[in-house]
């Protein structure tokens, strides 16, 4: 019987990639020629696995081993010992914040454990650049189905029933905006992918289109048979040069398959992508501004109706769908309305990916079924808060959303959960805080990018979020009063209220939800003057506490605003008014005699 | 047509399908204050980028407050205009709006008749709070030879951006940065004078607040004015005398003819002349260079250009020298009636009174922008001696008579000084979409067929319309005549002579939609386009009842050919009374 054959996967993603996973690969496959073994070892640079912070990520099949950290450096031992004597690396193996428990496959990563991949399914299972891998996995089958056995009202009821809603923040219904813009008759409709991922430190769709694109380019063929369009267009940030990439050598290899363009697979139906570069604006993400761009205009929103899917790019009826959206399509038509609606909440199905980040242990790409909470998602796969320090907040939903607090932990994460809670889904960011945060700072930074990425087309949004970030500064620098809460509170509520788009229409919302869910730290700023956290620096004061102080000077000698004074071993004193609290003579207290109050 | 039933405040009213819940209200008397929306109706102009969000209201079911000027009604929808939130909201937003506003109203160009300002009285504020503490967004101010940006008063309606883009299609103008430090301004950041603009002015026209204002050429005015060794001759244009009556409470198409002479007296001009007369040589001038090229190309003179267009209009000039350079030889030679006043000014009258140039100063009264450009193109003037010397726009002549303690109501009529002060109707009616071809094919007609004309009003000329055409029969010759206002407009026509497409035979072209009573230096019509069309009937009217209605019929311009200039088309004529083009065509250089 022939060996199975052993593959090495290394992650291609942007993550890995940055920490030289290319080299490793290039060095693995010299070594396996090296020892003659480049015919029975086959090696695979993948899409990401979701494990960004142990990147590069190493997977040798059969039998799951993932090595973590992986350095061009280890690239002789893993041969000699893995592929060659069938001995795990032990050093690269996987050990959790305790140290103490390794684990040596995918399957026993507490990380994967709870996960639910369909989004992310081929991500780190194929090589992303050649289409024989993807067609193996599936790919454009359901496309053929599509095309041969089904009408366009029939994809369309299938995806209504599927339960299926847009992933990239709206949760709108996919299958009713395929509807509508099939029932909106023309002589040419388009089909447009959003790739504008503008959330900070959300890179799920960015890491399909890396590690799966044909699902991308299968799903808008699906889409422009089942509403009638025969272009598509994929609207791109160019700060994605991997994505677009991967993107363009798919899109080639589809056309020389036949899988786009003319008469595909022989249906007579026509349907060609092309790719339209972004210039990173985060309005962009919207979709009438996107169309604005898309054509050439400055990126700002108007006003809805009409919908795109009446009157959208150039005029024509237009589908817009978000990267996520699209990558669940094919699953849906193969494995039928029924089985996705079997997975997630009552109103909200399938699974949705989130790009953890902040205080959390495992930080990294993962998708689970919609409905697992947040305290599965936090401290079951993403490992619990770094340091062992107490949990505080969870941002959902990008600056767009709001700051969950402990009281949210328990409550299963579907689309109107969030907004009930006063956040959204978004597109998937989820930035965990711990004690050390200041919710009054994190609301004024979420702000600082919302001020600094609207359009400026409305009133509202251009100088009331300038305002809010102002009023925040002014209370994180004990200037605030009682009253500026109401007003803060009054400018929040009437920008969501009269903004043009969803960006103003959101912006608010980190700012509502921590007055909401932390108004006590609110109102330590601005009653009795003091950041609980010891984040607002104006706010602190350094002290010296006599009884540990020795006397060394060494904080005296440091302080570069000589704001230190007293005598060689005599305890030393701190002056408040010359003290620009820069933390440097905390830093070089070896006695801990300097703490900040 | 399809009519929608809906309630707005608690009552029901019945629109046409595609109503705006904005106008809808009206229907009901009901008033929801605007700020960023504007139209000229019977124009087709809107601007409409619901930006400001001043006119939000509440529609039953929706989560959001919706803004009422493009919210079109629906089928039983229950609006509220007035509810705690929307006024909150309403308020709210307004404060927004001024903590990002200079708080200059004593000083600003515009106080008085600022849309921001009454839009802040209308709503009641009376403090901004948190004021201390909000930063303002500012831009550098750019002066140009006509206008002043001032963006720091811009309030991002957009108007201008609309006008200069959609209506216009010159393109100077449009959103750049983001966010707080948005603003319209030219491509790259360009000064204006550096930029595709024309001056026409229309963005000031449109701008609700100081942002856009015109350049203020009174102080200098008043100088000369001052100075004994200066003789100061006025000319006044045909449109100020149907707006001018605005800016001191008369109702629009109000004529103050002689109340704005005997005004201009008051104020020490020692002459007051009206350019009406210069329009009248315009046409003496333009038919004729217009009856020579179309017999010369009837004749199969091929280097005879056919059509010929008309060339008042220094927007317009403006225009083609950025826009179709290739086809400056197609407009006609002829200067503007503002130039061809002052060449006669600072020759023949000024010979004819023995005052040497230099001491002869010659102002201008304009509803337009662009003649403060044009009347300081370096081709018009002798020995940096220029023709006219300032020109100065209705709503500074009005500022200046108010500065003088004149109120224009209580003034009595006179006369315009002679000779340069005779006019005829087709002279007046230059000021409105139309005219200078009707003008023009009143004489033309009498000099090509020998014939008196029987009907004077050609009506088929006239109206509102973007374009418009007609044939008139020249005694079995049918000439076409094309007409378009507003520079978008022009382009289309334009597009056509290049591609060798156009039928007509003559041309017409206003920058200003409704001609020159629609000018950027004329009262603002704050969309309001009843005020334009009383200001062209106010124009017709004047023309009707002029003893004499045809140029050629001018006895002062009779006299100043036979006296002066010889004949029409003249070398004399050509040295004082033409022009020509230049490629002005803008190129960016990017640097290395």
């Amino acid at each position: 019987m022939a060996r199975e054959k052993m593959q090495i996967l290394i992650c291609g993603g942007t993550s890995c990639s940055d920490k030289q996973s290319e080299i490793v690969s290039d060095n693995l496959k010299l070594e396996l020629e090296a020892n003659a073994l480049e015919n029975d070892v086959k090696v695979v640079r993948t899409g990401c696995f979701g494990l960004c912070n142990l990147g590069p990520i190493v997977k040798i099949t059969p039998g799951d081993v993932i090595y973590t950290h992986v350095s061009p450096d280890d690239v002789r031992e893993i041969v000699s010992e893995h592929i060659m004597k069938g001995q795990k690396v032990e050093r690269l193996l996987y050990k959790d914040p305790s140290g103490k428990i390794k684990s040596s496959t995918e399957k026993e990563l507490s990380v994967k454990k709870k996960q639910l991949r369909i989004v992310l399914r081929n991500c780190g299972v194929i090589d992303p650049e050649n289409i024989e891998e993807a067609i193996a996995n599936d790919a454009y089958e359901a496309l053929g189905k599509v095309l041969t056995e089904m009408k366009p009202l029939d994809v369309i009821k299938i995806i209504k029933d599927s339960g299926l809603r847009g992933r990239g923040g709206g949760g709108f219904s996919t299958g009713l905006k395929w509807e509508i813009a099939y029932k909106n008759k023309a002589d040419q409709k388009y089909v447009v992918c959003n790739a504008d991922e503008g959330d900070p430190g959300a890179f799920m769709d960015r890491s399909v289109l890396e590690g799966d694109p044909h699902s991308v380019l299968e799903a808008m063929a699906i889409c422009g048979y089942s509403i009638e369009a025969t272009k598509g267009l994929i609207y791109i940030r160019a700060e994605y040069p991997l994505a677009i990439a991967r993107l363009k050598k798919a899109l080639e290899q589809a056309k020389e398959y036949g899988l786009l363009g003319k008469n595909i697979m022989g249906s007579g139906f026509d349907f060609d992508i092309e790719i339209r570069y972004g210039a990173g604006a985060f309005v962009c993400g919207e979709e009438t501004a996107l169309i604005h761009s898309m054509e050439g205009l400055r990126g700002e929103p108007t006003v809805k109706p009409p919908f795109p899917a009446e009157s959208g790019f150039m005029g024509k009826p237009t589908n817009v769908n978000n990267v996520e959206t699209f990558a669940c399509i094919s699953p849906i038509i193969l494995k039928g309305a029924q089985w996705f609606a079997s997975i997630g909440t009552e109103k909200s199905k399938g699974t949705k990916v989130f790009a953890l980040a902040g205080k959390i242990n495992n930080v990294g790409l993962i998708e689970v079924p919609m409905g697992t909470t947040l305290r599965e998602v936090i401290f079951e796969i993403g490992g619990g808060i770094r340091n062992g320090k107490k949990f505080k907040a969870a941002q959902t939903g990008g600056p767009s959303g709001g700051c969950l607090a402990e009281k949210h932990l328990d409550t299963p994460i579907d689309f109107d959960n969030l907004t009930a809670a006063g956040s959204m889904m978004g597109s998937g960011g989820l930035i965990v805080m711990d004690e050390d945060d200041c919710m009054v700072s994190v609301a004024k930074f979420f702000l600082e990018f919302t001020v600094e990425e609207s359009c400026g087309k409305c009133a509202p949004c251009r100088i009331g979020n300038k305002r809010l970030h102002e009023l925040l500064e002014h209370i994180t620098k004990g200037k605030g009063t009682l009253a500026d809460l109401d007003r803060l509170k009054n400018m929040c509520h009437v920008i969501k209220d009269t903004s043009l788009c969803g960006l103003g229409q959101s912006s608010p919302n980190p700012v509502l939800s921590t007055l909401e869910n932390f108004r006590g730290e609110y109102e330590d700023h601005v009653t009795i003057k003091k950041c609980p956290a010891g984040k607002c620096k104006e706010l602190m004061e350094y002290f010296i506490i006599e009884a540990n102080c020795v006397g060394c000077t060494a904080c005296a000698r440091i302080c570069p605003v000589g704001a230190i004074t007293g005598e060689r071993r005599e305890p030393h004193l701190i002056n408040p008014s010359i003290c620009i609290k820069c933390g440097a003579c905390m830093e070089k207290c070896k006695f801990d005699a300097i703490i900040i109050q | 047509m399809e009519t929608i039933k809906l309630t707005i405040d608690n009552k029901t009213v019945e629109v046409p399908k595609g109503t705006t819940i904005n106008k809808a209200a009206k229907k009901l008397g009901i008033d929801i204050p605007v700020l960023c929306w504007m139209e000229l109706h019977d124009l087709g102009i809107e601007n409409k980028p619901a930006g400001c969000r001043i006119c939000v209201v509440e529609i039953q079911g929706r989560r959001n407050l919706a803004p009422s000027c493009v919210t079109k009604c629906e089928e039983g929808m229950i609006v509220k205009t007035h509810t705690t939130r929307v006024l909150n909201a309403r308020r709210t937003v307004m404060e927004f709006i001024l903590s990002d506003h200079p708080k200059e109203c004593l000083t600003c160009a515009k106080s008085g008749d600022c849309e921001l300002q009454s839009m802040a009285h209308q709503l009641g504020i009376k403090e901004l709070p948190g004021e201390e503490i909000a930063a303002m967004s500012t831009y550098r101010k750019d002066t140009s030879p006509s206008i002043i940006r001032d963006l720091d008063k811009c309030i991002m309606c957009r108007r201008c951006e609309m006008m200069c883009n959609t209506i216009q299609t010159v393109g100077a103008l449009s959103a750049i940065n983001r966010g707080f430090m948005a603003a319209v301004a030219p491509a790259f950041e360009q000064n204006l004078e550096h930029s595709t603009c024309t001056y026409c002015g229309q963005c000031v026209a449109v701008c609700p607040t100081g942002a856009l204002t015109e350049v203020d050429h009174t102080p200098e005015i008043l100088r000369v004015l001052a100075d004994p060794t200066k003789t100061v001759i006025v000319q006044t244009a045909p449109a100020i005398r149907a707006a001018l009556g605005e800016m001191f409470g008369m109702e629009p198409g109000t004529l103050v003819t002689g109340k704005m002479v005997t005004a201009l007296r008051a104020l020490g001009f020692d002459y007051v002349f009206d350019t009406d007369f210069a329009a009248d040589l315009t046409i003496m001038e333009e038919g004729t260079e217009l009856l020579d090229r179309l017999t010369r190309h009837l004749n199969g003179d091929k280097t005879a250009r056919i059509p010929i267009l008309t060339s008042c209009c220094p927007g317009w000039v403006n225009f083609f020298e950025e826009y179709f350079p290739d086809l400056k030889d197609v407009p006609s030679t002829s200067k503007s009636p503002q130039q061809m006043f002052g060449a006669i000014a600072k020759t023949y009258f000024a010979d004819k009174i023995g005052v040497s140039r230099k001491d002869l100063v010659v102002v201008s009264v304009m509803p337009c922008l662009a003649k403060k450009y044009e009347c300081q193109r370096e081709e018009f003037s002798v020995d940096g001696n220029r023709d006219v010397d300032f020109s100065i726009s209705t709503r500074e002549l009005a500022a200046f008579i108010k500065l003088a303690n004149l109120d224009l109501n209580n003034l009595e009529d006179s006369e315009f000084d002679a000779p340069l002060g005779e006019s005829t109707g087709a002279s007046v009616i230059f000021g409105t979409t139309g005219g200078v071809i009707e003008a023009a094919v009143r004489t033309a007609y009498e000099v090509y067929t020998g014939k008196k004309l029987e009907r004077l009003d050609f009506t088929e000329l006239r109206g509102f319309e973007g374009v418009r055409s007609a044939t008139i029969d020249f005694n079995g010759l049918p000439l076409n005549i094309g007409i378009a206002h507003g520079l978008g407009n022009a382009r289309k026509l334009l597009n056509d002579v290049r591609s060798g497409k156009s039928l007509f035979h003559a041309i017409e072209v206003m920058a200003c939609p409704g001609g020159c009573i629609g000018g950027g230096g004329q009262p603002l019509h704050h969309g309001k386009s009843d005020i334009l069309k009383a200001r062209a009937a106010a124009l017709y009217k004047e023309d009707k009842e002029k003893p004499l209605r045809k140029s050629h019929e001018n006895p002062f311009i009779i006299k100043l050919y036979e006296e002066f200039l010889g004949k029409p088309n003249s070398e004399k004529a050509h040295q004082l009374l033409h022009t020509k083009y230049f490629d002005k065509k803008k190129k960016i250089i990017v640097k290395q």
